[in-house]
């Protein structure tokens, strides 16, 4: 079984939002954004020692982005596509799920997975679009993940308990970040990760034409970047031991012992 | 301004957050229409007239029985086009989320998600969407029609505002792949103990406990200050503790007079159902968890310490 893995490289940490392009700042550290890890697992688990399974990273990003995503590779992924091409920049969801899809049909994956956010743009909806754009069945918010006989069957939480969704295959599943905990990468992973097959294709390599790409691909936009409502104050305290009686006094302060 | 509120039902009733969203759209002003789709669902219609929809679109076919998203995709797909609604308002739930993000590949309309406003500016719709852990907040739009917006659980309140809905069936035509994915089971409310939702003081505990068995320094403290214990998705999902007593946005919504916060980084999907509460406090051994932004009291430290002798002292008071 082909199992694409859909994987976001995100800023490290002192998220910024740029000012002048009102887009996030990218320059910093990157790395996997963590929620994918999640999907990674639950890819090798799936493939287990099947020799005949494989599990391709398939991402959208800037070049030095192949950096944070040979961590799936240590974890034991096969191999990664980055798409990666200057017009891309600025893409929304309609414009990255248009790129991701036709990357994704150049696969031809059995099972595409995707983690439950993205923890930059706390977007939680990429699935959906390029379950869409590649006509397939889609399951989202997986916290059970179960595959046999050509289907795929999904137990996930919503707002009223948990339901259970089967699909026939090829379909795409989102996983929830209750459904694994993903393994760390062992230094023979980290050693073997760099000779793992690492493609870079552009956006007309798939076959993406311009009108589909980057803003002028994007419905919608950023107007301005503003301050949050103030709240009330916050104090901190680093423990020291004497914690427990400082909560306790900020409680009968506040009156709410 | 033609707009189109998704109304999305549970077991027979039209849910808080749709009808608020439905409120908002009504304050922008133009023609606000719903849509509900499901089976067995034309009486749903006069409970959205309640809330001012003049114009109640209504899908009913056995084949939108289950909550499932690519059906309505389809729906929406056809029904947008046809009566020439511009924009289209969801409250944000695990199926609208779905439903939305596939109408926005289906029809290449921009689609603006985690939205707490929406404004009429000039002529042009504005949307309010927090960002990166809501320590800024984004103003964004679309550059063309239709708009799609989700709106964050809690951003509203529903407005009564009676109307004679006018109500008209449509017809359904699935695309084949829509139907290929089944509910087997569906999710029904459980409830198992007593509600968190009228409890005065509530400890909940996260993924920083470390084990279900840590569980219980979340109920001692709990049980010393009088109040009840929740949990996080993480953890609920994880089997630690049961769903009933999981906040956030796939769980409940609390506001106690005191809320503790253990071993809870403070996602988003946690955020939303707690900060209405009066005072929050929160225990965390990482300084940069996300919820020291929007705590009272934020203790960096380790839980296992502070939690059992912080009991102690609750339970020496009270004695």
């Amino acid at each position: 079984m082909k199992i694409a893995v859909c994987a976001k490289v995100v800023p490290e940490q002192a998220r910024r939002i740029d000012p002048e392009t009102k887009r996030l700042d990218r320059s910093g550290e990157q790395t996997l954004n963590p929620f994918d890890a999640n999907a990674v697992e639950e890819a090798l688990r799936l493939k287990g020692d099947g020799a005949d399974a494989e599990v391709v990273l398939v991402s959208l990003g800037p070049e030095r982005s192949i950096d944070a995503l040979r961590k799936a590779l240590a974890m034991g992924a096969d191999r990664v596509v980055l798409v990666s091409d200057d017009t891309a920049s600025g893409s929304d969801l309609v414009a990255s799920s248009y790129a991701l899809a036709k990357a994704l049909e150049r696969e031809q994956a059995e099972l595409v997975l995707f983690g439950q956010q993205a923890n930059d743009s706390d977007g939680a909806v990429m699935w959906a679009a390029v379950a869409d754009r590649l006509r397939r069945p889609l399951i989202s918010q997986v916290a059970e993940l179960t595959v046999s006989d050509g289907s795929v069957r999904g137990k996930r939480q919503t707002e009223f308990g948990y339901d259970v969704i089967e699909a026939p295959l090829p379909a795409v599943v989102a996983v929830s970040d209750a459904i694994n905990e993903p393994r760390y990468p062992s230094l023979k992973g980290i050693m073997g990760a760099k000779k793992k097959p690492q493609e870079t294709v552009s956006l007309a390599d798939l076959g993406v034409e311009a009108e589909h790409a980057g803003e002028a691909g994007s419905r919608t936009e950023v107007y301005a970047i503003g301050e949050p409502p103030p709240r009330g104050e916050t104090q901190r305290i680093d423990d020291d031991g004497s914690a427990p009686e400082k909560i306790v006094d900020f409680l009968l302060e506040r009156k709410a012992l | 301004m033609t707009i189109l509120v998704f109304l999305e039902h549970h077991e027979g009733e039209l849910q808080k957050d749709s009808l608020s969203v439905l409120g908002k759209a009504l304050q922008l002003g133009g023609d606000v229409d719903a849509l509900i789709a499901g089976s067995g669902v034309e009486g749903l219609a006069v409970q959205a007239g309640k809330y001012g929809a003049k114009k109640v679109y209504v899908a009913d076919d056995p084949a939108l029985e289950k909550p499932l998203p690519q059906p309505r995709v389809d729906v929406l797909a056809k029904l947008i086009p046809e009566q020439g609604i511009d924009t289209v308002l969801f409250a944000a739930t695990v199926l609208t989320a779905d439903v939305a993000a596939g109408l926005a590949a289906r029809l290449d309309a921009g689609l603006n998600w985690d939205l707490v406003d929406l404004a009429d500016q000039d002529g042009k719709l504005v949307g309010k969407r927090p960002a990166l852990g809501d320590t800024v907040y984004v103003d964004v739009g679309w550059t063309g029609e239709p708009r799609l917006a989700l709106f964050r659980t809690g951003a509203f309140d529903p407005v009564e505002s009676p109307a004679e809905p006018e109500v008209q069936k449509i017809e359904t035509q699935l695309e084949d792949f829509s139907t290929q994915a089944k509910m087997i089971e569906q999710a029904h409310e459980e409830s198992e103990g007593p509600s968190i939702e009228d409890a005065d003081v509530i400890v909940a505990g996260g993924r920083g406990l470390g084990g279900p068995e840590n569980f219980a320094l979340v109920e001692d403290l709990a049980k010393a200050l009088g109040g009840a214990v929740a949990a996080t998705r993480a953890v609920v999902d994880a089997g630690w503790y049961p769903y009933s007593t999981q906040v956030g946005q796939t769980g409940k919504t609390v506001t106690p007079r005191l809320y503790i916060a253990v071993g809870i980084s403070g996602a988003i999907q946690h955020k939303v159902g707690m900060q209405g509460s009066n005072v929050i406090v929160a225990i965390n051994k990482d300084p940069n968890a996300p919820i020291f932004e929007y705590a009272d009291l934020g203790v960096v430290g380790d839980l296992h310490e502070i939690v059992p002798k912080l009991t102690e002292l609750v339970r020496q008071r009270a004695a």
